[in-house]
């Protein structure tokens, strides 16, 4: 139990730390085109090693997350059709692909449509990871921290460009910011938190602990740091009610994490819109009073 | 071999009939709505409700207690129109984006789906076995009767749209006019949202939640190259669904390892390749032709137009062939192909190693000369551009400026007699 | 740094750019002198705001080059500052005042690093001179429209640049923010700064500004007010389209013409 708990909150933090960018970029929906088209990259790292080694699926599902990114740029550049188009038109083919992939290799590819979609956490604790012969403990709390970590190290070393990227991305190219490189650094970051976290909570699974977290605390503050820490603490806090919730009703872990970050954002929503109009109306006042000339 | 294609295109095994028609109906109908979904730019909404119904299917088997195709189409149904109506509340009342409310209905209402269908599984009622039909999508397996239920929702859907064809391009195109003279928004709105839940939750069973959304989307994107016109649009889009989903369909019936949705889908995908790639007027080879065939008609009026300025200038002729060579042949360009078809084409002769125009060529030299001082003389006179700046631009614009543009040019400039660089126009 | 008189701030060669198939700004081609306020006019769609993203360089143009102090913008991006069309991004973002502000500074900060105290310094006084010190800590998304335009012209002092562009600073504000935000253009001007402002109104183009550039397409007029706004080439300017050069053009980039370089 304490091992999945673990897991949980480790997968919900990374998450919820990439989230917030999306979010406030309104790029959502690329967690979702990346989750599903890193699946060949994940099976050609199974074919090649012939291992469910996690450093390979690492590497291949960052080139399959990257290469959505830079597909859809590029068949938003070429053509006419918008971006969120042409998105659909790039994640569901490579996810069809890889479909087929898992299906030709059936019998070398240890992987299910289910596994995809819903993720095994409840086997965590069995999935040790043997160093020299020593336990050193299940080995996806390693990955998972390992992931983490760099998110930390991301956001700390890169905090004021991720913040002017996701504000006012052509100011920083007058400014000759290096936008393009946190750009497809961000896209990196969320493509192997995606797929670390995939292997507990599942391809769609991980789209809700990208989003939602991070929404939820974007209704809720209007600072930039606050809602970071804000969404990393509602995806924790989801990760372990969500524990607890499953074991109640008898469901999957990571369905009723997901629930939990459902919840959480209903409440802000209902707190937000029908119980904060006091301060709303606060606010016009003072942006009245603020705008007579002094 | 032969006995697969004949089984499976004379429709020899009674199962093909019924998935191929099955299918076929369903990818019709998602891609004359995709046309709709992808202009409005709601591409990605098709994708979220073909995740939010999943809780839908789960209530109403948890309510039933057995698999009826009926309710459970009832229940996603159901869900599906509660998603769309999140989705717009959650822009609507909040700062939240668009693309964010998408995101977070998708997975949460997938997230629900998931714990209700767990739950399903535990409580260990015997009836359950199949239900993630609905999330993987199993052609192979449909029934006579789904398909009867499948044919009712598409020609519900195809009705409906031809219908209120009308209303629902003014829907796509500019609502916010239509409502300025009396167009009923929300109605139609509704009507279009509720085309939209139908064909989704009809299409899981064939291709699956994740793969739904690409049906929408790729025949309608492919389709939208082929043409200018909505109406056609549709038509095209149709098509290219039906192609689908006889590809998908025969692959898995040949290989039965091999589910349908993921080959329906890359065979749409091979097509929008190929449209992007290959259609007339926009697609990408095709500029690239055009482009090479304007680059070439440049370089040969250039080298025209040098043959004729050299003897404009009197400079000594014989040596031209080589000139030509030598100032045209620059960068690896090969100039010979180029003198070899203006021969061909009666633009120059050859006599003793010189290289002569023809009157045909002469012709073509001066109007490209012409259109250029003429062009020149328009920058500096109408645009009053300075004379140093305005040689470029009409070495680019001589080649494309057609006759009836040059004559505009003459109306504007009067028969001018020299450009800007005094130098004399001919006629 | 020294700028002897003779290199003009910014200097726009043979520049054209399109937007997809349609090209917005044909060949424009002049030199800006420093210090002087110069208003961009012209009609809807004449390519203002297009002249200054592409001078900037966040628009790739398809011909032309761009000079500051007759270097490359690349060399010089620390000498620009830019003010963009205030719609062009959220105003619920969540952060404060002073972040919005500081952003002017990362450039010079530089990669990777935090603020120091002189950066701040700068933030201060920049917000100062717009009026709005004492919103330094409130969010973004409490501000009115003038406000706003305010807090985003601080940003662009932060930037201690010699060269500004404004694209429709005057756009949607009070009347009080409107001559707190020409005051500011004034004083930039009298410290020889040189300040390139889209502008759509005419009734005060000529009040407001020392030199007007017209575009409409192609580069019509530029030059100082009292020569260069006369009513001809107003005329010019916004009398209807200009059939013969946009036929050729549209002709030309059908065919998906470059020009060499």
């Amino acid at each position: 139990m304490f091992w999945i708990i673990l897991t949980a909150i480790l997968v919900s933090a990374s998450c919820a730390l990439v989230g917030s960018i999306l979010v406030m970029r309104k790029q959502a929906m690329l967690s979702d085109a990346i989750s599903h088209a890193v699946l060949p990259g994940i099976v050609i790292a199974f074919l090649l090693t012939a291992s469910r080694n996690t450093f390979p699926m690492l590497i291949g599902a960052g080139a399959f997350g990257l290469l959505t990114v830079y597909l859809t740029d590029l068949i938003t550049r070429k053509t006419k059709l918008f971006e969120d188009s042409s998105m659909g038109i790039v994640f569901t083919t490579l996810f069809a692909i890889g479909v087929i992939l898992v299906t030709l290799f059936a019998d070398m590819v240890d992987l299910d449509q289910e596994c995809i979609l819903y993720g095994e956490i409840a086997y965590v604790p069995w999935d040790r990871w043997l160093f020299m012969g020593m336990d050193m403990g299940p080995r996806p709390v390693w990955i998972l921290s390992f992931v983490l970590l760099l998110n930390i190290i991301f956001f700390l070393v890169t905090f004021k460009e991720l913040k002017i990227y996701s504000f006012d991305y052509q100011l920083a190219l007058t400014m000759g910011l290096p936008m393009a490189g946190i750009h497809y650094g961000l896209m990196g970051m969320v493509s192997f938190t995606t797929i670390a976290s995939f292997e507990s909570v599942g391809a769609i699974l991980v789209v809700a602990l990208i989003i939602v977290p991070p929404a939820t605390a974007y209704l809720l503050t209007d600072k930039f740091l606050n809602m970071i820490l804000l969404s990393v603490g509602f995806g924790v806090l989801s990760a372990i009610t969500g524990y607890f919730l499953a074991v109640w009703i008898d469901s999957t872990i990571a369905g009723a994490i997901v629930v939990m970050t459902g919840i959480y954002f209903l409440m802000a929503y209902i707190y937000k819109v029908y119980f904060d109009e006091k301060r709303q109306g606060l606010d016009s006042q003072k942006n009245i009073v603020a705008l007579t000339p002094k | 071999m032969d006995g697969i294609i004949q089984d499976f295109f004379l429709l020899g095994d009674p199962n093909v009939r019924w998935v191929l028609a099955g299918t076929i109906l369903l990818s019709l109908s998602a891609g004359i709505l995709g046309c709709f979904t992808i202009l409005r730019r709601r591409a990605l909404v098709g994708d979220a409700v073909a995740h939010a119904v999943l809780p839908g299917v789960a209530i109403a088997f948890i309510i039933v207690g057995d698999k009826n195709p009926v309710m459970l189409l009832l229940g996603a149904v159901v869900f599906g129109w509660i998603a769309m109506l999140v989705m717009e509340n959650i822009t609507l009342k909040t700062k939240i984006s668009t693309d964010t409310s998408i995101g977070m209905v998708l997975s949460v209402f997938f997230g629900l789906g998931v714990v209700l269908l767990s739950h399903i599984q535990n409580s260990g009622n015997v009836n359950q076995s199949g239900l993630d039909a609905f999330l993987f999508g199993n052609a192979a397996s449909m029934l006579p009767f789904d398909v009867i239920v499948f044919s009712f929702v598409s020609v519900v859907v195809i009705a409906t749209i031809l219908l209120n064809y009308k209303e629902f391009k003014m829907l796509s195109f500019d609502p916010a006019f239509g409502v300025s003279t009396g167009f009923k928004r929300k109605r139609y709105e509704f009507l279009m949202a509720t085309l939209l839940v139908l064909t989704i939750t009809a299409g899981l069973q064939a291709v699956g939640v994740v793969l739904m959304a690409s049906m929408l989307i790729i025949p309608a994107a492919a389709a939208r190259y082929w043409t200018d016109s909505l109406s056609v649009m549709l038509v095209i889009s149709g098509l290219i669904g039906i192609f689908a989903a006889v590809v998908g369909s025969f692959v898995s019936f040949s290989a039965p390892a091999m589910p349908t949705g993921p080959w329906m889908v890359v065979a749409a995908a091979v097509l929008f390749t190929i449209s992007v790639l290959l259609s007339p007027g926009r697609g990408l080879v095709g500029n690239y032709l055009r482009k090479r065939k304007q680059r070439q008609k440049s370089f040969k009026e250039n080298i025209l137009k040098y043959i004729y300025k050299s003897n404009e200038k009197n400079i000594d002729s014989k040596s031209q062939l080589q000139e030509i060579h030598q100032k045209f042949g620059q960068n690896g360009i090969r100039v010979q192909p180029f003198i070899d078809k203006m021969l061909n084409e009666g633009y120059i002769i050859r006599s003793n190693g010189l290289i002569e125009l023809t009157q045909k060529g002469e012709q073509e030299a001066k109007r490209v000369i012409r259109v250029h001082r003429l062009w020149e003389l328009y920058l500096s006179e109408r645009l009053n551009l300075k004379s140093d700046h305005v040689h470029d631009d009409a070495e680019t614009m001589e080649h494309f400026i057609t006759p009836e543009l040059e004559t505009e040019l003459m109306n504007i400039l009067g028969k001018p007699e020299k450009d800007p660089h005094q130098s004399q126009i001919p006629y | 740094m020294s700028k002897s008189v003779q290199i003009p701030p910014v200097e726009v060669h043979d520049l054209t750019v399109k937007y997809g198939e349609k090209p917005v700004l044909w060949n424009v081609d002049f030199e800006i002198p420093s210090g002087k306020l110069i208003a961009v006019v012209g009609p809807n769609g004449a390519g203002k705001s297009t002249l200054i993203k592409a001078i900037m360089g966040i628009l790739e143009p398809v011909s032309g080059y761009v000079n500051i102090f007759g270097k490359p913008l690349d060399e010089m991006r620390n000498q620009i500052a830019y003010v963009p069309q205030r719609e062009s991004v959220d105003w619920d973002f969540p952060i404060s005042v002073q972040e919005l502000v500081m952003m002017g500074r990362y450039s010079h900060i530089g990669l990777f690093k935090r603020p120091r105290k002189d950066d701040r310094q700068i933030v201060a006084e920049s917000l100062e001179q717009v009026g709005m010190t004492e919103y330094a800590n409130r969010q973004i998304s409490q501000l009115s429209g003038g406000q706003q335009q305010r807090v985003f012209l601080a940003r662009a002092l932060a930037q201690r640049a010699d060269i500004y562009f404004m694209d429709e600073p005057f756009a949607g504000v009070d009347a009080s923010t409107e001559s707190a935000i020409l005051e500011l253009l004034k004083s930039l001007r009298d410290q020889n700064k040189t300040v390139i402002v889209v502008h759509h109104d005419l009734h005060t183009v000529s009040q407001y500004f020392d030199w007007v550039m017209m575009l409409n397409l192609h580069l019509v007029a530029f030059g100082p007010m009292e020569s260069t706004l006369t009513e001809e080439n107003l005329k010019k300017a916004y009398g209807g389209r200009l059939n013969i050069l946009s036929k050729a053009i549209h002709l030309a980039t059908q065919q998906n013409y470059s020009r060499e370089k």
